[in-house]
């Protein structure tokens, strides 16, 4: 299955995208400088963390204006899968591609560590390696990783089954001791109603390997992978 | 500050704005206000063989000063020890380089951005990152990781919390965007830095031997390229500020602190990369103290050629800047580099996809002359050499009285404590020994997917992707030692950081210092200087390892006196198979402890007499060099033998200390707890052998059917190796003296710091 990661100026999570998929998957994958438009076929478009634009004006905000994004958008739109992770989610957000925002932590500051996130929804095509209810441990690394939607919003997410994961504890209890960073009712990634577009702030591209602390992030990148594969 | 040319409040340099720039007379109170000496001066004449136009008397100014021109260190900093056989690259250059194997070589250096972040944390020490990160990069090499070395007063005076809170805030933000993980570091709380805090940072790169580049300038006619931001007014005369002592004044030299943009830097490091990777340039360096300044003269005095610059082609932030304001701005994030012949349009073409300003300013010369134009009129025209090579001046040593009353100081008058426990909970609840979670989880210490082992263990481990191989990095200093025996205190610096690098596993292959000292010009300190550097000198030559590079920081000093002497060493290691690496961290019940090493007797020096006594003072511990050089070998045998479940050296706080940080695995890797059983080995005082500071031991946890070789591995090496006890339980009992639950030791361990940065001054 063939993978794209867009590389915006100020992305600094590429070469960890790169390497989780194209190393340890064994995937072929393709690096797309974000002036360019075309997206050389993927079957998957990976959006990766990192600080696009230095974060000026607003986390995601001027990203989404490069010409990749327009590719990236009709890419979606065809059906195709879209994945941002952390600076990623917010330029997808930003894009109007997935709903809500990410606005700075509770704390007010960069919170960088591993913590647990429970499989809400494990229908989708980034989730179907995942059992319903499963806890990944997935390391974060943001300041503005905080989710928020007005209340209407919520209401559609939740209805929709568009709330993919939540911060949770070890043992998969969604508490408030175990949301780091405030994000409403909290969530940790969503997707569209399509289901083809999915936005994560922990960093599965972090967690591929027992050697860098956990290997549950392979269950994104196993799903995305075995949901293409089943697609063809 | 008063000066017609010196305004206080404002960059102290002489503007357009304010009339006669060129013109500007050198006057003897210029000259003074320059930081130049009147045999400097009459030495400048010499070299011109005239007198000096103001702008040339401001690039003598920030070339000579101590920051740039090291000219009351350099004399001894030629005795340390420099070469070795994976030394690809010593002193002199941006950034040290050691080969690591496979055609991959490590770069690295550490430098204090001491003075500005004392008077704007935020963006004082966020430039220091910047600083050093292009360091590495100028090199060619990619920064795989950055550490730091802090120093505040104590964290319970409010200000003190609000510069601790900016400085990390500043090294996150930097580094972060950067997309560097921060992966280790050392933060101290002492009196002695109170009003003169130390921000040393240090930055590590990986570079492919065929990608390293030079600091050069040849080849007569070859373009001369300015890159990156533009040049502003901010920053002037930064080095020479740097070489001052810090004064109630100094808060209004806050326009001479510059600012940062690390995403600018971020694009500046790709477009870099891209630029030696493709084999485009013949020399490159980056603008940091002394700016377009030290960088033209300094490429051209290695290069033994000439360049002539026109300061009218330099992009500009500000209208009607003066030569004088473009040389010596120190705006941030600027390149300067020479292209090879025929590659200009290949460059540019480079830097127009990262968006970034370039500038043909200039060419290479055979005349060794720097030859500054504006609009084609001479401005400056002085030998590149003379600019590069600051007088070397022998300053004079005398002990401090002090030292003596520290060697005599009477450890019979110090109360043994009744309740050790109670002890051992306040030396971990004491901000120095604390856990820092609180600083390392504002860092984003994963990036680029290397770190296995995280900050919190004695030293943090990356692995080198596509290899086998591993590094291993640490920062150190102990300047409460060095203040009471600046010689024996310096051998334990190097000594400590060794072993930290020996404790994850890794043979410590090479160095870096930032000496962070008092004003040299005072007998008393240019003595701890002197000793200092024999010291790590003696101490790097026992041990093989080679300085590859370093930084000095002078004139840390306040109202109210100088700093401690305060070496600060950065040590790197190597893995051949970085799957040897080990934590400090107890992993399983019933595993066997032993303690390498003897217990010890004295409590002189330690952070035990300091908190729990409030004396800092008596003999400083000492230090053997062969059995701590033993030390580092058997530990790394033992690693590469697989039989170490953990290890951890004694440091602040002693064996109890040591003991209790193994039983809290902590940080951002799974937060566990395991208790243990050991005695307590030894005779004499308890307090002294549950929390003294003699050297060269180290905690070490095996599985049981391991503990035949353990011991046998320790007598090859002839180190001492005793069995004290076994890991398990949910308590630490040491001996019939203490007896604590661990969930408590955590709690106060890990929360400490936390708990007194939760104040209205943390987000201020």
């Amino acid at each position: 299955m063939k993978f794209a990661v867009t590389v915006f100026p100020g992305s600094n999570c590429d070469h960890d995208c790169e390497y989780v998929i194209r190393d340890v998957m064994g995937q072929p994958v393709e690096m797309i400088w974000h002036k360019e438009t075309d997206l050389k076929s993927p079957d998957c478009v990976v959006v990766p963390g990192g600080f696009s634009y230095g974060d000026y004006l607003r986390t995601g905000a001027i990203a989404r204006f490069s010409p990749v994004m327009k590719s990236v958008a009709d890419f979606a739109a065809k059906g195709g899968l879209v994945i941002g992770i952390c600076n990623g989610f917010q330029i997808l957000c930003e894009a109007g591609l997935l709903p809500g925002v990410l606005i700075r932590n509770k704390s007010l500051q960069f919170i960088c560590e591993n913590v647990y996130i429970k499989v809400e929804q494990a229908g989708t095509p980034f989730t179907s390696a995942c059992q319903p209810g499963q806890v990944l441990k997935i390391p974060i690394a943001h300041g503005e990783g905080n989710y928020f939607i007005d209340p209407e919003g919520l209401k559609k997410l939740k209805g929709n089954g568009q709330v993919v994961a939540r911060y949770c504890d070890e043992k998969g209890n969604v508490t408030s001791e175990a949301n780091p960073n405030g994000s409403l009712d909290n969530i940790a990634g969503v997707c569209n109603p399509k289901r083809n577009v999915f936005g994560l702030m922990p960093h599965p591209d972090r967690s591929g390997e027992d050697a860098l602390g956990s290997h549950d992030g392979q269950f994104i990148w196993k799903s995305i992978i075995s949901s293409m594969a089943a697609a063809k | 500050m008063t000066s017609s040319t010196h305004s206080a409040g404002s960059t102290s340099s002489p503007r357009a704005s304010s009339g006669q720039v060129m013109d500007a007379e050198v006057t003897p109170q210029v000259i003074k206000e320059h930081g130049l000496k009147p045999d400097e001066y009459g030495r400048i004449c010499e070299v011109l063989g005239r007198k000096p136009n103001i702008t040339e008397l401001g690039l003598y100014s920030v070339m000579w000063s101590e920051h740039c021109g090291y000219k009351h260190s350099r004399a001894l900093l030629k005795t340390l020890p420099t070469q070795g056989p994976k030394v690809l690259q010593g002193p002199g250059e941006n950034a040290g380089i050691m080969d690591i194997g496979e055609g991959w070589a490590v770069a690295f250096k550490v430098e204090s951005h001491n003075h500005p972040s004392a008077i704007e944390p935020y963006q004082g020490a966020a430039t220091g990152v910047g600083g050093i990160l292009r360091d590495i990069f100028t090199m060619g090499a990619r920064p795989i990781a950055s550490l730091n070395s802090l120093r505040f007063g104590p964290l319970t005076d409010p200000t003190v919390q609000r510069l601790f809170a900016g400085v990390v805030r500043g090294i996150a933000d930097y580094g972060n965007c950067m997309g560097i993980p921060t992966v280790a570091g050392e933060v101290v709380f002492d009196e002695s830095y109170t009003e003169n805090c130390l921000v040393n940072a240090m930055s590590v790169g990986l570079v492919r031997h065929e990608h390293i580049i030079k600091g050069r300038a040849s080849g007569a006619g070859n373009p001369v390229i300015y890159i990156g931001a533009t040049t502003g007014r901010d920053g002037i005369h930064g080095a020479t500020f740097a070489s001052t002592e810090i004064t109630d004044e100094s808060t209004e030299k806050r326009s001479a602190v510059q600012v940062a943009d690390p995403f600018m830097e971020k694009l500046l490091m790709e477009a870099t990369l891209e630029l030696i990777h493709s084999g485009l340039l013949v020399g490159i360096q980056d603008m940091g103290a002394a700016g377009l300044t030290c960088s033209t003269c300094e490429m051209a005095s290695r290069g033994g050629a000439g360049i002539e610059i026109d300061v009218a082609k330099v992009p500009q932030r500000e209208k009607g800047m003066t030569p004088y304001e473009i040389l010596l701005s120190e705006s941030q994030e600027r390149m300067l580099l020479v292209a090879k012949p025929g590659c200009e349009q290949k460059v540019h073409d480079v830097l127009a996809k990262w968006d970034l300003h370039a500038a043909t300013i200039g060419f290479v010369t055979d005349t060794g002359r720097m030859v500054v134009k504006e609009n084609g009129k001479v401005v400056a025209d002085v030998p590149a050499d003379s600019l590069a090579e600051a007088p070397v001046y022998h300053p004079a040593k005398s002990e401090p009285a002090i030292l003596k009353k520290h060697r005599e100081f009477d450890e019979a008058s110090v109360p043994v404590p009744k309740d050790p426990g109670e002890i051992l909970e306040k030396l971990i609840s004491d901000p120095t020994i604390a856990s820092k979670r609180w600083v390392y989880r504002q860092y984003d210490h994963m990036v680029r997917s290397n770190t296995l082992v995280r900050p919190g263990s004695d030293a943090a481990v990356l692995r080198v992707k596509g290899t086998p191989i591993g590094l291993a990095m640490t920062i150190d200093g102990l300047g409460s030692y060095c203040a009471l025996d600046p010689y024996e205190g310096a051998k334990i610096v190097v000594a400590e950081a060794a072993r930290n690098i020996a404790c994850s596993g890794a043979e410590p292959i090479g160095m870096t210092d930032c000496l962070n000292f008092g004003s040299p010009e005072k007998p008393e300190v240019f003595y701890c200087f002197d000793r200092v550097i024999a010291g790590l000198g003696d101490a790097c030559r026992a041990f093989q390892i080679p300085i590859t590079g370093g930084n000095v920081s002078l004139y840390n000093e306040n109202p109210s006196g100088a700093i401690d002497p305060t070496p600060i060493v950065g040590m790197i290691g190597l893995f051949a198979d970085v799957s040897a690496a080990v934590t400090q961290w107890f992993k399983n019940d019933g595993d066997f402890i032993y303690l390498l090493g003897n217990i010890g007797d004295s409590i002189g020096g330690s952070r035990y007499l300091q908190v729990a006594h409030g004396k800092k003072t008596g003999r400083c511990p000492k230090l053997d060099l062969e059995p701590e050089h033993k030390l580092h070998q058997v530990l790394k045998a033992m690693a590469d033998a697989r039989l170490l479940q953990s290890a951890h050296d004694c440091s602040d706080g002693g064996f109890a200390v040591a003991l209790a940080e193994c039983c809290m695995t902590g940080g951002t890797h799974e937060a566990k707890t395991l208790g243990a059983r050991v005695e307590l080995p030894g005779q004499g005082r308890v307090d002294a052998r549950l929390f003294g500071e003699a050297q060269s031991r180290v905690i070490v946890s095996c599985e049981a059917a391991a503990s035949a070789q353990i011991e046998a591995l320790a007598g090859k090496f002839g180190v001492p190796c005793a069995k004290i006890g076994q890991v398990g339980g949910g308590t630490l009992v040491i001996g019939g003296e203490i007896n604590v639950p661990v969930t408590r030791l955590a709690d106060l361990f890990f929360n400490r710091i936390e708990k007194l940065m939760a104040s209205p001054f943390q987000n201020s």
